[in-house]
This record gives C-alpha cells, sequence and structure tokens, in this order.
C-alpha cells in the first residue's frame, strides 16, 4: 500500500517550486513570464484546498505554469525570449538549457513545451502529457516532432546556430551536421 | 533564479486579497525571544515560543493554504504590551477547542493584568473545583499564550509550576506585568 502524504502548508510548497517554475516561465515568455508566474501559483492555490495527497506537486506546478503559458503563446504573437530579465542576468539551473532557450524560439508552443520540460528539466513523459494536456504518447511525440524540427534546421550548412551548440545538447538533440 | 522582493509580495498579496489563504502566520521578536504568530479570516489563532512544525500543525486545523505575510496588528498589540503600554488585547480570537478547554480558557482570559491566580481557583470558576489537573492540561495546549493569560496562573503555594515558554519566560511576564517582584 502507497504511504498517505499529507498535502504540505502551502508556503513550503511555495518555497521550493516558486524560483525554479519563475525560471521556467521566462524562458518560455520572457518579461511576460513574471504575470504567468504569479497567475500559475494563485490558480494552484485555488485549488490547493481539493488536493488529497502531496505526491506529485512538482509535476502539479508545472501542468499549471505550462498551461498558463499555452495560454500566453497562443494568445500573443511571436514571444521575444530574453536572455536578461530586468538587467540580472538569468541563472540556468541546467545548462543545455542555454541553447535550448534560443533553439526553441520559433518552435509551436506544444512541441516548445515539450522539448523544453523534456531536455529542459528532465521530467518523464508521462508528466509531460499530464502539463500538455494528453497523454504520455502525444508528448512524445510532440518533442520528437520538435526535435526534428530543430535538427531540420541546425544541421542546414546555412545555419550558424548549430556551431554554437555544446557537445551535450548535441548529444541530447541528436544534431550532426549534414 | 530567485524571486524578486517585489514579486513575491505581489503575490501574497493578490493571494490575500482573493480570499485564498486559510491561515497566515509571521514570526515577531520579543523581549522573551522569537514568536510565531498565526491569524485566520476570523482572527488570532496561534502564539507559539517554538515555531518548529506550527504550519503543519495549523495547516492540520485550519487547512493546507498556509501563507506567511505580515500580521501587522498582532505584532502592533504585542509591542505594545511588551513596552508596557497595553493591558488587554483587542485582536479578535480563533479558537478550535473542545467546549472543556474553551470554558477554561474563556474564565483565563477574564484573569486582569498583574494578577494571579491558582489551577484550583480557575477549575472552580468553571465549576469543576477538582480538576486543577485538567486546568493544568488545558493551560499547558493554550494556543494563543500572553494573550490568554495563561502565565498569570500558579500552583496553590505560589509556585509558577509550568510554562510553555519556559519559567523564566513566565517569570518575565509576571515581572513585566508587576505581579512580581524583578527577582
Amino acid at each position: 500500500m502507497m504511504e498517505a502524504v499529507a498535502v504540505p502548508p502551502f508556503e513550503r510548497f511555495y518555497g521550493q517550486h516558486a524560483s525554479e517554475v519563475l525560471g521556467y516561465l521566462r524562458r518560455l515568455l520572457g518579461q511576460r513570464g513574471d504575470a504567468a508566474w504569479q497567475e500559475t501559483f494563485l490558480r494552484a492555490l485555488r485549488a490547493y484546498d481539493r488536493l488529497e495527497h502531496g505526491r506529485h506537486l512538482r509535476a502539479w506546478v508545472f501542468t499549471i505554469a505550462t498551461r498558463v503559458a499555452m495560454d500566453e503563446l497562443r494568445a500573443g504573437s511571436k514571444v521575444r525570449l530574453e536572455a536578461d530579465v530586468d538587467g540580472e542576468p538569468v541563472e540556468l539551473e541546467q545548462p543545455a538549457f542555454a541553447e535550448l532557450e534560443h533553439l526553441t524560439a520559433d518552435l509551436p508552443p506544444k512541441e516548445r513545451a515539450a522539448v523544453v520540460l523534456r531536455y529542459g528539466y528532465d521530467l518523464p513523459y508521462e508528466e509531460i502529457g499530464a502539463a500538455l494536456g494528453s497523454s504520455e504518447e502525444a508528448a512524445r511525440a510532440a518533442a520528437s516532432s520538435g526535435v526534428r524540427r530543430l535538427r531540420r534546421r541546425l544541421s542546414a550548412p546555412s545555419s550558424g546556430g548549430a556551431g554554437a551548440m555544446t557537445q551535450r545538447t548535441r548529444r541530447n538533440l541528436n544534431v550532426h551536421h549534414a | 533564479m530567485s524571486i524578486t522582493p517585489e514579486l513575491d509580495a505581489r503575490f501574497r498579496a493578490a493571494a490575500l486579497a482573493e480570499g485564498l489563504v486559510d491561515v497566515r502566520y509571521d514570526v515577531t521578536e520579543s523581549p522573551v525571544g522569537d514568536l510565531f504568530i498565526a491569524s485566520t479570516e476570523r482572527g488570532l489563532c496561534r502564539i507559539s515560543y517554538h515555531a518548529e512544525g506550527q504550519d503543519e500543525q495549523l495547516a492540520r486545523i485550519f487547512g493546507a493554504r498556509v501563507l506567511r505575510v505580515p500580521l501587522d496588528d498582532v505584532r502592533r498589540e504585542l509591542d505594545e504590551y511588551f513596552a508596557g503600554r497595553r493591558r488587554a488585547f483587542d485582536v479578535p480570537l480563533d479558537l478550535r477547542v473542545a467546549p472543556f478547554h474553551e470554558a477554561v480558557l474563556h474564565e483565563l482570559a477574564r484573569v486582569p493584568y498583574g494578577r494571579t491566580e491558582t489551577y484550583g481557583s480557575l477549575a472552580a470558576k468553571v465549576g469543576r473545583p477538582n480538576a486543577a489537573r485538567a486546568v493544568g492540561t488545558v493551560m499547558n495546549r493554550n494556543p494563543i499564550p500572553i494573550v490568554l493569560p495563561c502565565h498569570r496562573i500558579v500552583g496553590a503555594n505560589g509556585s509558577l509550576t509550568g510554562y510553555a515558554g519556559g519559567l523564566h519566560v513566565k517569570r518575565a511576564l509576571l515581572e513585566l506585568e508587576g505581579a512580581m517582584l524583578p527577582s
């Protein structure tokens, strides 16, 4: 039998995930990420008293953040990504993301979120599916479609982007020069 | 990526404005050490000398939407009390305790500033003259010490017996109120 996990006081949940989610949303939305971040935690708080247990809260908050971000991405025109918000350098907890951030800017929203969650945050496809409101298979398909799109673009000889990639990103995305 | 104080404060204010918080808490400094204080929409529900684990206890009693925000009214009244400028508290209270506890705490609230009473006399006031021990238990579990002045309750021989914040704190509060001569 699975051991019951109590829902932690919201303050602890917030303390654990607020920074990481802000980083995620800023990477997806640039400066608009700040408003999306507040909306994410307000939505979480609105639903918090209906949680039945305290498991998978990280995946849960990424689900909410992804939905907020997708709404933003669909509503807005093309999002300009900023490496630098309010003059502060963006800290990168996931080194490979430094490149993904720019590389994924032109992907369709769903593929972009799938690639970012998979390669930037190491979320399993099951949780990415939940975040995208679809199945594990659909999440895997969106990520691989996004990666294929990136590969095509990056392996084109005219592209200057691939040259700047580290070995790690190259390996993750399996990009080779044509 | 760290949350800026502005972003953080804006979120907390929005959460409160929307009425999404079951319990708000804060930690305030006092001459007897840091005090953990907490309130619901109805009123002050907790003061503790020990912050550790309080948030989880509150979550079980009042709901998991526990958020740290400044509690200015409570802090101000406590500051005034410790400065010797306040003898009774005005903040509303949110007590969620068993009926016997509630009856005892209600009588406790009427023990005047600067006076002491015994466990036995408090027991007699709630119609249970032989329940001094049970009254001791109620004092021991008082969720809002200082404001509900369990420090004013002493043993039959005048000894201080016990206190959640330690006997030195009980002594300090009674000295502040002039109920005991400074040692």
